[in-house]
């Protein structure tokens, strides 16, 4: 609403005065740290700012930023923040949601909310476990996995979010996870500079009743063997000395290879503005098999009409064709007669 | 043939009920329309009761299938689409099966005797030909080759056979329009308008039209002409309107007399789909609409523009207003407006989803989880549903709050004229949101306080997002009283839980004092809400015509009832709610008011007829 320059701010500007209740040690703290941090990077205000969240543990989140904020019911956030977007195109929106909240009970507001394209931010915790209601499986939780409600494992085989989001045709996914501050940042940044939905799935430790979910891969012994960073244009590699990358077959599989072995130009280069999603798909899914090593970074991010902006186009352009609306022309629209 | 109709030899009848009666496929509703249009525009009074089945193709001929239209006109203020039809229209067996119980004993049977052939006979389920047989001896009947005149009369237009045969619908139009003297031109001007596009199609049906007026100039069958003189309205500029384009329009009027702009969220649902259609053409009034993806999603869309800043609106039936339940909670919680539309059919589940019931009362008023107050206001004739959308948007715009509008499938769909009102007399609903803090911390620096309330209204302000300084968290969870921060304590639970309560409570003292109509010492009162009205006003009005003492209370606001309702009550003896259900309003103030009211009750689908609110008027008086 006001013209003037954005006032530089601090991450302490963004902090609202509540008391932060996660458990110690949850993984929900890094993320609101780096989210805060974020903030006065992102050259916006305050005020045209709105945090919307379900519920869950994670969905606590709006309740600790200086900002507008709704902390709704489960799994509707994203139906909410559409309408809050495409009645009000000029705010900063973000969804906060969980593996329960976006994937289970609110698994179709996330899908058509990808699909319509609307303007959100949509970051979903994803500790593969039901936080708030003390640790049952979740969606994301792997077969097998035992928990009060599954006491014999879990029979249920999980969701990838990714392969999700990339199916409802989200026009930007990434993936980062809740122990590096900085790879965060940059992918909520790149998730708010992107123009549509952006959906960002960030591992996230309950340490109360999913300890360690992550440790396979995000632990610092283990993180140059299991983790990939994508970076858009560059051959896919890792390893302490990025030895090993990735190859795709002409069966369209992935592999993992020694690059001494193919060359690095037989190595796949990373393309997150392809406007075909298989190669996103692809990497989204190379973990399926828990051995080989995780993706993080940005899968897509390509440009599609954004849809608040189609909103707006359709309004203007039926105002501009047909003048502003005149009610005592509209009671008449029907056909009129009188009687004297 | 032209417009000035010689009525010379007409006889002057004061009411007419005509039934058309077809297969889906026959153009039944559109050739009711007509019928209507015209009539309303001549000057009759008038209401109408479209009755269609729920499948949308359902097999061709058969009872199922049957698309019937009802419409009542008269020379004075009617509110009903009347009991039994005088004239029944019917295209076809099943038709006539469907829908001869209704004809009154001696009415007129107009019969499109080419279809009666065996196939069809047999599809309706006949064994012998009715027309052959003397089962229609009480009645007057008129049997017309309608299909083959009509293709005859298309001929010369070069149209095919089959498609001629469509255009058969116009031909009972023609004929009904000669036989009770309704204006020939504006039916032909609007088949020119409407199908204009395809001459074919034009041709097809203006000379099926003029071939069924011709025919009952020519032939001595149809006999005596009737008419219907114009009703004596009041003056002005009227146009015929259906309650869902009523309540659309009464939506778009109340973003305006709000100066704010509509967000509808929507998921398609009959008998409500219509009111979606209707305000996603009028964008240029700022009107955003979205199909949603189902009604949690409609309801949460409509919430999210709320706290934007919109006069957020869902529009639905009865299983959508179960899916919204929880959002509508949650907006009871947090305290913003929301309009919730409720175009109630007949259930539970799918039930019957194009026949009308009014039982959706105890969902609204109880239909949430823990204690969830929220306003209802009920529409009551198709042009009132207008009045009574400004009514829920300036009451939930007021006091901060969702309102459920309860309207029904018989209200939509049916029809009357509509003495248009003059815009400047709309009352002004704006109000203006929190732009300034509104109280200081401990330490005295000036603060934004969520849930301060208004002393009049206990309203709380209203900032919307892009408001410097005033950012602030709403949410599910007890909420402190002014500081709206998450608490838990069992004082403010009880206090919150209180100040919502009270907030609903104080909704009454904006209404008019509760009108007591016709005798206010008769031993009967009336209590009724909703689309029951008709019946009841036509049959209150009959009973004082006969001599008897009655009186008559019918409510608008069913949430909160108003505060002198319990008192008026208490003067009769006796007490009817007529109602399309199994007596919800009747529990309520007999729990309420302990007064012993009795529930007529209906739930046939069908709304209720004059004659069986007089019965029940009867028996109670016996
Ligand atoms: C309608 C409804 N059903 C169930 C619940 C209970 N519930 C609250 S949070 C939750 C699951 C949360 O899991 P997730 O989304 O993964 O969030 P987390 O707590 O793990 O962050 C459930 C089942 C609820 N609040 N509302
Ligand atoms: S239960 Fe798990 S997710 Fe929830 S706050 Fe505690 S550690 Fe975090
Ligand atoms: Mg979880």
């Amino acid at each position: 609403m006001s013209e003037t320059a954005v006032p530089l701010t601090t991450k302490k500007d963004w902090s609202s005065d509540q008391e932060v209740r996660w458990c110690p040690g949850c993984g929900d703290y890094g993320i609101l740290q780096a989210v805060q941090q974020l903030m006065p990077d992102l050259g916006i205000r305050n005020e045209n700012t709105v945090f919307i969240s379900g519920i869950g543990c994670s969905s606590r989140f709006p309740y600790y930023m200086n900002t507008y904020g709704m902390h709704s019911i489960h799994g509707r956030a994203p139906a909410i923040a559409t309408g809050l977007a495409v009645a009000r195109p000029d705010l900063d929106v973000w969804v906060i949601t969980g593996d329960g909240d976006g994937l289970s009970i609110g698994g179709n507001h996330l899908i058509h909310a990808l699909r319509r394209n609307v303007n959100l931010k949509i970051l979903l915790f994803n500790n593969r476990i039901y936080g708030l209601t003390k640790g049952q499986y979740s969606p994301t939780s792997e077969v097998g996995k035992v928990t009060k409600s599954t006491p014999f494992g879990s029979i249920d085989p999980p969701f990838n979010p990714l392969s999700v989001a990339l199916g409802a045709e989200a026009s930007f996914v990434a993936r980062t996870h809740d122990l590096d501050r900085k790879h965060m940042m940059e992918t909520f940044k790149a998730a708010h500079d992107h123009r549509g939905a952006s959906f960002v799935e960030i591992y996230q430790n309950c340490n109360v009743f999913n300890d360690g979910q992550f440790n396979d891969i995000t632990k610092r012994t283990v993180r140059d063997e299991m983790m990939i960073d994508l970076v858009h244009g560059e051959p896919i590699v890792f390893g302490a000395d990025q030895q090993r990358g990735v190859t795709m077959g002409r069966d369209g599989f992935l592999r993992i290879v020694e690059v001494a072995d193919v060359g690095i130009d037989n190595i796949v280069r990373h393309d997150t503005s392809s406007p075909y999603p298989s190669l996103a798909f692809a990497l989204a899914r190379l973990n399926q098999d828990d051995h080989s090593p995780t993706p993080f970074g940005i899968f897509r991010d390509i440009e599609r009409p954004e849809y608040t902006a189609a909103v707006g186009a359709q309004l203007a352009q039926a105002s501009e064709s047909k003048g502003p609306g005149d009610l005592t022309a509209l009671l008449r629209s029907n056909g009129t007669w009188t009687v004297n | 043939m032209n417009d000035t109709i010689d009525r010379s030899d007409s006889t002057v009848l004061d009411r007419l009920v005509v039934r058309f009666a077809g297969d889906s496929g026959d153009g039944m509703q559109l050739t009711g329309d007509r019928f209507t249009s015209v009539s309303a525009s001549f000057g009759n009074d008038l209401s109408t009761l479209p009755d269609f089945p729920a499948e949308i193709r359902a097999p061709a001929g058969t009872v199922n299938g049957v698309s019937s239209f009802q419409v009542h006109i008269s020379d004075h203020d009617i509110t009903t689409p009347g009991d039994e039809p005088n004239v029944l229209v019917a295209m076809n067996p099943a038709a006539l099966k469907a829908d001869l119980h209704r004809l009154e004993t001696g009415g007129t049977l107009i019969i499109n005797e080419d279809a009666f052939d065996e196939r069809n006979l047999e599809k309706a389920g006949y064994d012998a030909n009715p027309l052959d047989d003397g089962s229609l001896a009480g009645y007057r009947l008129i049997k017309v080759p309608m299909t083959s005149i009509t293709k005859e009369a298309c001929e010369p237009l070069g149209v095919k056979p089959r498609d001629a045969e469509r255009s058969k619908n116009f031909f009972a139009l023609g004929l009904v329009s000669f036989m009770y003297t309704r204006p020939i031109e504006p039916t032909l001007e609007w088949i020119n308008q409407k199908f204009g596009k395809n001459e074919q199609v034009a041709g097809a049906n203006t000379a099926a039209f003029k071939a069924g007026f011709h025919f009952g100039e020519t032939t001595e069958q149809v006999g005596h002409r009737y008419e219907v003189r114009p009703a004596d309205l009041p003056n002005g500029e009227y146009t015929s309107i259906t309650g869902n384009t009523a309540l659309a329009w009464g939506l778009v009027a109340a973003g305006q007399l709000a100066k704010l702009p509509i967000t509808l969220g929507s998921y398609p649902i009959t008998p409500a789909s219509d009111i979606l259609h209707e305000l996603s053409k009028h964008k240029h009034f700022g009107i955003r609409t979205v199909q949603a993806e189902d009604e949690i999603a409609a309801v949460g869309m409509a919430l999210g523009a709320a706290f934007a800043g919109h006069l957020g609106i869902t529009t639905t039936s009865g299983p959508g207003v179960a899916l919204k339940s929880e959002t509508i909670s949650l907006a009871v919680a947090i305290e913003l407006p929301l309009l919730v539309i409720d175009i109630q059919r007949g259930g539970p589940s799918t039930g019957l989803p194009t026949k009308t019931e009014a039982a959706d009362l105890n969902l609204a008023m109880f239909g949430r989880h823990g204690e969830a107050p929220l306003p209802i206001v009920a529409s009551y004739s198709p042009a009132q549903c207008f009045h009574a959308a400004i009514e829920a948007a300036r009451i939930a715009l007021k006091y901060r709050t969702p309102v459920i509008l309860l309207s029904d499938g018989y209200l939509a769909n049916g029809s009357e004229p509509w003495l248009i009102p003059d815009v400047d007399s709309l009352p002004d609903i704006s109000v203006s949101f929190q732009t300034e803090f509104n109280g200081t911390d401990d330490e005295g620096n000036p603060i934004y306080l969520p849930y301060l309330r208004d002393d009049d209204t206990l309203a709380r302000p209203w900032a919307i997002p892009g408001t410097p300084g005033l950012m602030h968290r709403v949410g599910g969870l007890e909420k402190a009283d002014k500081t709206g921060n998450v608490n838990y304590t069992p004082q403010n639970h009880q206090l919150m839980g209180d100040l919502r309560q009270a907030k609903i409570e104080r909704i009454a003292a904006d209404y008019d004092p509760t009108e007591v109509r016709g005798d206010a010492d008769a031993d009967i009162c009336l209590l009724t809400w909703g689309s029951t009205y008709a019946a009841v006003h036509a049959a209150w009005q009959r009973q004082r015509r006969d001599g008897h003492q009655l009186a008559w209370i019918h409510l608008e606001h069913l949430n909160p009832l108003p505060n002198d309702l319990g008192d008026l009550l208490r003067r009769f003896p006796k007490i009817l709610v007529p109602e399309l259900n199994k007596g919800q309003l009747c529990n309520i103030v007999r729990g309420k008011y302990l007064v012993d009211a009795k529930s007529v009750s209906k739930m046939s689908g069908l709304p209720f007829r004059t004659k069986e609110i007089e019965d029940a008027i009867e028996e109670a008086r016996s």
